[in-house]
């Protein structure tokens, strides 16, 4: 395989839409969707002889994942013009920053593919404004032009070129999302668009220490046609370079339905956006003292939360890698600890039903519609006795779907508490005996499968209501007579 | 910085979407190179003793607070647009 022979090399530019209430430059509010130019002012839709003024909230949030994402910050920064047309880019130029990024120089450790920890450099994050969003229509009357997004602000962290798969790159960017999540500077939905990539990819011969010439594709949001595009315009440049070509430094478009890349138009003229510092804004000058309190603001990262969740609860590595892999997870796993006290438990159900269930209707965990204390609530029914794992399963079921959300009502209404009169088993048990007498033989002649087989009859005919251990016990009870 | 020529120009004006003639080329050629010598004379002044700035304005931290103010009037921010469309500025057909 001639892939075989090249590396794959790999940097993001991740794009976040940083949760303020207002704009960067202007106090329009920066809630998703409304009607078309209805979150716009005069600022933010450029009309001569307006003047932007930052929002201290964005120096802070920006701070913020520059910390979490062990970034130096910087102590004198400022803002810069990039001069590009666009007609979702109403002042002709996009507010950015150059030279001078507000923090620079971080990493963020990853666990990769094949268990491997990794640190991927990150060269800097700086703070810019979101443009606005054309709309096409099918008949071709034209483009319309909704500016309700332009000047919502935007992080972009630039990571090193040290990813070097598909898969990698998935992994840093959902720890990317986890750390965002976590210390509640974005909702990184990427549905909505608030978290967003640029990926660049090329290859080299393996071996080799000189960066090959490197594609981008744009705005990517989804981590499954991250993965793919990946995949595709990798198995490309190797197919281009087999056959004795060179690769074009370009950027791409990423096609879903095709699942192909093709070339952008209208970038013949190189990118050439003059960057100069804009006049309109001041400087920025950050203190220790203010990146301290903003250091000491912070929430509890995933990796200590993860220690924590090892030494206090005694969690497996992966279980702890799983729950803090998300602040749904572990805020889900927290709440629900304190309510039936079985970290172990809450631990598998997140790791074995829950993600399944999510994975089944391809949500993320920030969709999870029930509270930590009815997760909490449903482990206590199993553990009590009321419920049997089978029937939690599809308690977690009914919690994802139907409007009741408490597992204590759930299995009132569907009928659905373990049996665990003894009596009642007991004649379930007599009548599947009596009904069985192979598997009766069989056990008594040393063949201990057989209880299994049993036992599952009696679920199938109390519809997975009886009580395992008691039907168990009752079983060798009989079986001994 | 490298030399004004007439190259740099065009590149300069195609970049401003601006359409110059000849003789236009050849006058904003000359323009450029004088107002480059000219900052020249700044670049060469000795700076030994002068503290580094960021930008041309001595003022900094100049914020706003994170607090929602609604212009509401879409109406007013539209009047001006040669077309528009369900509260949306008409433009021509832009292709992705």
């Amino acid at each position: 395989m001639p892939r075989d022979d090249y590396e794959v090399v790999i940097g993001l530019e991740v794009h976040c839409e940083l949760s303020t209430k207002t704009k960067i430059f202007c106090s329009c509010p920066t809630t998703f969707g409304g009607d078309p130019n209805t979150h716009c002012c005069p600022i933010c839709m450029a009309m001569p002889g307006t003047l932007p003024v930052l929002n201290e909230k964005v120096v802070e949030y920006a701070v913020k994942a520059g910390i979490a994402t062990n970034c130096k910050i910087s102590r004198n920064s400022k803002n810069d013009r990039k001069n590009y047309f666009y007609p979702d880019l109403p002042k002709a130029y996009q507010i950015s920053q150059y030279d001078l990024p507000l923090c620079y120089e971080g990493y963020v450790n990853i666990e990769n593919e094949a268990g491997e920890d990794k640190k991927i450099r990150i060269l800097r994050i700086h703070i810019e404004e979101d443009a606005g969003k054309l709309n096409h229509d099918e008949y071709g009357r034209g483009s319309f032009v909704d500016l309700n997004r332009a000047g919502v602000p935007l992080i972009e962290i630039v990571s090193e070129p040290d990813l070097r798969s598909a898969e990698e790159a998935e992994i840093y960017m959902r720890k990317l999302k986890s750390i965002l999540e976590y210390i509640e500077v974005s909702d990184c939905k990427m549905q909505e668009g608030s978290l967003r990539a640029d990926v660049n990819v090329s290859i080299r011969k393996k071996g080799a220490t000189e960066l090959g010439t490197r594609t981008e594709m744009k705005n990517m949001n989804s981590f499954r046609s991250i993965v793919r595009a990946i995949n595709y315009e990798v198995d490309r440049q190797v197919e281009v370079i087999e056959n004795g070509g060179k690769i074009t430094q370009e950027t791409l478009r990423w096609d879903d339905v095709s699942g192909k890349t093709f070339p952008m138009r209208d970038k013949e003229d190189a990118q050439d956006y003059r960057y100069f510092p804009d006049p309109d804004l001041v400087a920025i000058k950050l203190s220790d003292e203010y990146i301290e309190n903003i250091e000491n603001s912070l929430p509890e990262l995933p990796e200590s939360r993860k220690k924590r969740y090892i030494a206090d609860f005694n969690l497996t590595e992966k279980a702890a890698n799983f729950v803090t892999g998300s602040k749904y997870y572990s805020n889900l796993f927290d709440e629900a600890v304190e309510v039936c006290k079985n970290p172990k438990s809450t631990g598998n159900m997140l790791m074995s039903d829950i993600a399944r269930i999510l994975n089944e209707k391809e949500q993320e965990p920030d969709s999870i519609p029930f509270s930590g204390k009815e997760l909490g609530e449903l482990i206590l029914l199993i553990d009590k006795g009321t419920i049997s794992s089978a029937i939690a399963k599809k308690v977690l079921e009914e919690m994802f779907t139907a409007e009741e959300k408490n597992p204590n009502k759930i299995i009132e209404i569907k009928g659905w508490v373990q049996i665990s009169d003894e009596g009642a088993i007991k004649e379930v048990v007599n009548k599947i005996l009596e009904a069985n007498p192979q598997s009766v033989a069989d056990y008594k002649a040393g063949k201990d499968k057989a209880l299994g087989f049993l036992v599952g009859q009696a679920m199938k005919e109390t519809k997975g209501k009886a009580n395992p251990q008691l039907l168990n016990k009752l079983f060798i009870e009989e079986l001994k007579k | 910085m490298a030399d004004v020529d007439k190259i740099m120009v065009e590149h300069i004006a195609k970049l401003a979407r601006l359409n110059l003639s000849e003789k236009e080329i050849e006058g904003y050629t000359n323009d450029l190179i004088s107002i480059l010598e000219m900052a020249n004379i700044i670049n060469n002044i000795n700076t030994d003793d002068v503290k580094e700035t960021i930008g041309a304005n001595i003022k900094y931290n100049v914020f706003r607070k994170d607090e929602i103010k609604n212009f509401e009037n879409r109406e007013l921010l539209l009047q001006n647009a040669p077309s528009q469309d369900e509260g949306m500025f008409r433009i021509p057909k832009v292709i992705n």
